[in-house]
């Protein structure tokens, strides 16, 4: 009964979703099982924040090596979940003054906002842009024309670095381009292919389209054969051991 | 000189690229200069189907990123709403990443609060906020916004809202307009709300470098315009400022443009130190051969 009722329940929203999309009259059906999914995933934020406190709980119990990262990660956690959860510091909508709730969690001032604010802002940013560093490192270290394959790599890499910026319009700029001429021949048309900016155009549309569809197309074939698997309940890996 | 670059550092590296974006940020910033743009397909095709639709028109926009990506996203955010807002539409904003709320919140203060404070909230503009779900957010809402959306993100019943009257699907809006950072994006707007809509429903979209070539396959019938990064951002930009910009433009409205200085150079830097790289592999490879 653990293992059938939850693939059963999968396998009928999985049909229902399959017939609503190919019969009109069956759509409401499908809208009401995505409902369902969407009511699931917010239940889910309730499940993650379980799991953390959980898996963080342990570590610290355990003093297991990084404890302390992950006692940061639980008092940040509980104080921004406190923070946003009571509304504090938050003040009542100008609609509803008696009610001292009827304010937004994120109001301008509030504790939440100046976490979000000075925190988390600056923290996800710092680490985005720290990419930067660690692809010029990498680049300088592990870029090497080995092989006729790195060469191609290496030359697509140079056109669009170059192309998405300035610099590409600014070194092609004396090849002529086809933009301003009514009906260009398909040699004024390759001509003004070779301007860098437009060669990376042409590598994006042609070889990395071509590239991304026969992939993307696989994709789709393997995910077909796999949701029907599943549906069918012929795969039930998703359900887990059954061990706990 | 060779056996300096042959066991250089990598902190020498991140030293460089701290220059390399630092310099031209200051340079910028002082001299309030920009790189000319050229606007290709892709980013003038984002601008007219924006700019052909007629005054007043309804457009969703969905801010599908966070502070992470900000820096790529966030003046493509801004230059989308200026847009909108320049011709009149109507701005529904919506956010299936968590945190999109205050990516919106940030284009409302920044943009309509500090600069438009004539658009009134509910009647010009109104903020959906955040709902759990993903693709299943939009799975709903193309045939039932109510569903999903049953007050804003205030907390107001999106029936007290004037604009919000008459709107049952998102299939009324007459633009789509989406900033994606990854999943949920730009691909899922594209799977489930353009392909089974595709005569009803017109998607244009910006997101990041790295999304972008996934993007292209879906070009032009289900996705008629891509901004690809902030080169794509930044051409768009110039469009909107060509048109709408005026004299003495906010340095707000020209934060694509202004972008693409620091990522020139830093451009020109991956070169160098690829270059580099080979010409040490080259010379070892050639000594180690004579040895």
């Amino acid at each position: 009964m653990k293992r059938t009722a939850p693939l059963l329940i999968a396998s009928i929203a999985g049909f229902v979703m399959i017939v609503a999309y190919f019969i009109p009259k069956t759509q409401t059906w499908g809208e009401d099982v995505s409902v369902w999914f969407d009511i699931l995933a917010a239940i889910a934020f309730i499940l993650g924040g379980g799991n953390l406190l959980r898996v963080q709980l342990k570590k610290i119990s355990d003093r297991r090596p990084g404890w302390g990262y992950a006692l940061i990660t639980l008092i940040a956690f509980v104080v921004m979940l406190a923070c946003g959860l009571l509304k504090i510091g938050s003040h009542p909508n100008e609609q509803y003054p008696a009610f001292a709730w009827s304010g937004t969690y994120n109001q301008t001032g509030t504790p939440f906002w100046w976490m979000y604010e000075y925190l988390i802002v600056p923290l996800q940013s710092t680490i985005f842009a720290m990419l930067a560093f660690y692809v010029a490192s990498a680049a300088f270290r592990a870029f090497r024309a080995k092989n006729v394959e790195a060469i191609l790599l290496l030359g697509t890499a140079f056109v669009i670095l170059l192309g998405r910026t300035a610099a590409g319009v600014f070194l092609t700029d004396f090849i002529p381009s086809d933009v301003l001429i009514e009906n260009p021949t398909f040699l004024q048309h390759l001509v003004s292919t070779l301007r860098l900016e437009n060669l990376t155009v042409f590598l994006m549309d042609i070889f990395n389209t071509a590239g991304n569809r026969a992939i993307m197309i696989g994709i789709a074939l393997g995910t077909a054969s796999v949701s029907l698997k599943i549906l069918l309940g012929v795969d039930r890996s998703y359900l887990g051991s059954g061990e706990d | 000189m060779f056996e300096f670059f042959r066991n250089l550092d990598r902190r020498w590296i991140f030293l460089m690229m701290f220059l390399c974006v630092a310099v031209p940020i200051f340079v910028i910033g002082k001299y309030k200069t920009t790189f000319p743009e050229k606007p290709l397909v892709l980013a003038t095709n984002v601008f007219n189907e924006i700019d052909n639709l007629p005054d007043g028109s309804k457009v969703l926009l969905a801010f599908d990123y966070d502070p992470g990506s900000e820096g790529e996203l966030g003046p493509m955010a801004t230059a989308f709403t200026l847009h909108c807002i320049k011709k009149h539409h109507k701005m529904y904003f919506i956010a299936l990443w968590p945190l999109g709320r205050q990516m919106i919140d940030n284009a409302v203060n920044r943009i309509i609060k500090a600069d438009f404070p004539h658009l009134r909230y509910g009647e010009d503009y109104v903020n959906l906020g955040f709902k759990a779900g993903n693709e299943g957010v939009i799975k709903v809402i193309v045939t039932d916004l109510r569903k999903l959306y049953t007050t804003d993100s205030r907390g107001t019943a999106t029936d007290e809202i004037p604009m919000m009257q008459g709107i049952e699907n998102i299939q009324q809006m007459d633009l789509v307009i989406n900033v994606s950072a990854g999943y949920p994006g730009t691909k899922e707007w594209v799977q489930y709300a353009v392909t089974p809509f595709p005569d009803r429903i017109r998607l244009v979209a910006g997101c990041t470098g790295v999304q972008a070539p996934l993007l292209y396959p879906y070009i032009p019938q289900q996705l008629p315009g891509l901004l690809a990064a902030i080169k794509g951002a930044s051409e768009y930009e110039s469009l909107v400022m060509a048109k709408y910009g005026g004299e003495n433009i906010s340095g707000k409205y020209l934060e694509a443009q202004r972008r693409m200085g620091p990522q020139l150079v830093a451009h020109l830097l991956m070169i160098f130190l690829i270059i580099a790289g080979n010409v040490i592999y080259f010379v070892e490879r050639r000594r180690g051969v004579r040895q």
